[in-house]
């Protein structure tokens, strides 16, 4: 079975949790997702490996940025019909805030759903809505990688 | 040209540690670093590609680094901005290395580009620019 017959086959049997399992980088960060209504909402739980600075201690924004880039990901596959694997064109982070060591949230929006190209809005959180420690925005490709006609 | 040593620390944290990125090269404003390929950094297990986030981390310290390498001092460094463009996937299996300059600093901020590629920097996997806020505290690495 290929990687989209398997994600079809996931999503129709709502095993949010078998998504995580073809993700391995999405495990060794921590990512857990549920489900809310009918919305795949990820969530990173704290874990002393991706602390980036000890005296705070607040969160590697690498390891932030991995987990909302990872968190769109989850959002376009399942959000939409999946022709194709969306693949990440860029990603774009704005750091509000250091995220302390916590649970750390995640909401997704797709700005514009086109036949070729989406583009998301990632925000993060800890404690408080309406204190995110991180937003972001990216391009995903939707089509396939197919050649311009000269 | 040479590397101070406690550059090495950059790579101390506990995530840079636990996906084992290293120093491989150092000059007056830039750095390499090496993300070696594991297992538990794959994004796409069917072709066993790199996820696009363990790249942003290692550029995210790169360009640390490389601010380390400009100001001459190690300090507490607060990220600002990063925007990452994927021009392509890594190859599975291969190494990614990241090279990061510091091209200008202002009393309160630095910034920076970065290339990631494997064999070839002329061949990038991914280039990124980004901001970070500069400071007088002490990097939190002993």
């Amino acid at each position: 079975m290929n990687l989209l017959d398997k994600l079809n086959d996931i999503k129709a049997r709502h095993d949010y949790e078998a998504l995580i399992d073809l993700i391995p980088y999405a495990k060794t960060i921590g990512v857990e997702t549920s489900m809310i209504g009918e919305s795949i909402v990820s969530s990173l739980r704290f874990t002393e490996d991706n602390i980036g600075n000890p005296a705070i201690p607040a969160l590697h924004g690498g390891a932030i940025a991995g987990f909302m880039e990872n968190a769109a990901l989850l959002h376009l596959i399942w959000e939409i019909e999946l022709t194709n694997i969306p693949k990440i064109i860029d990603f774009s982070i704005d750091y509000l805030r250091p995220g302390q060591a916590t649970s750390t949230y995640s909401k997704c929006h797709i700005i514009r759903l086109g036949s070729r190209v989406a583009l998301c809005n990632v925000t993060a959180w800890q404690e408080d809505t309406n204190k995110p420690i991180a937003q972001a925005r990216g391009h995903f490709l939707l089509s396939e990688n197919k050649p311009i006609k000269p | 040209m040479t590397t101070h040593p406690y550059l090495e620390k950059i790579c101390q944290t506990p995530h840079a540690k636990k996906l084992n990125l290293t120093l491989i090269k150092a000059d007056k404003t830039s750095v390499t670093l090496k993300l070696p390929y594991s297992k538990e950094i794959i994004g796409d297990s069917i072709n066993n590609f790199i996820h696009g986030g363990a790249v942003t981390t290692a550029i995210d310290t790169a360009c640390g680094a490389a601010i380390f390498q400009k100001q001459k001092n190690l300090r507490a460094l607060a990220t600002l901005d990063l925007r990452v463009d994927y021009v392509c996937p890594a190859p599975s299996g291969a190494d990614v290395n990241v090279y990061a300059d510091c091209y200008h600093l202002t009393n309160t901020i630095a910034f920076v580009r970065a290339t990631a590629y494997t064999d070839d920097i002329k061949a990038p996997i991914a280039t990124a620019i980004g901001t970070f806020m500069r400071s007088n505290k002490p990097f939190p690495i002993d």
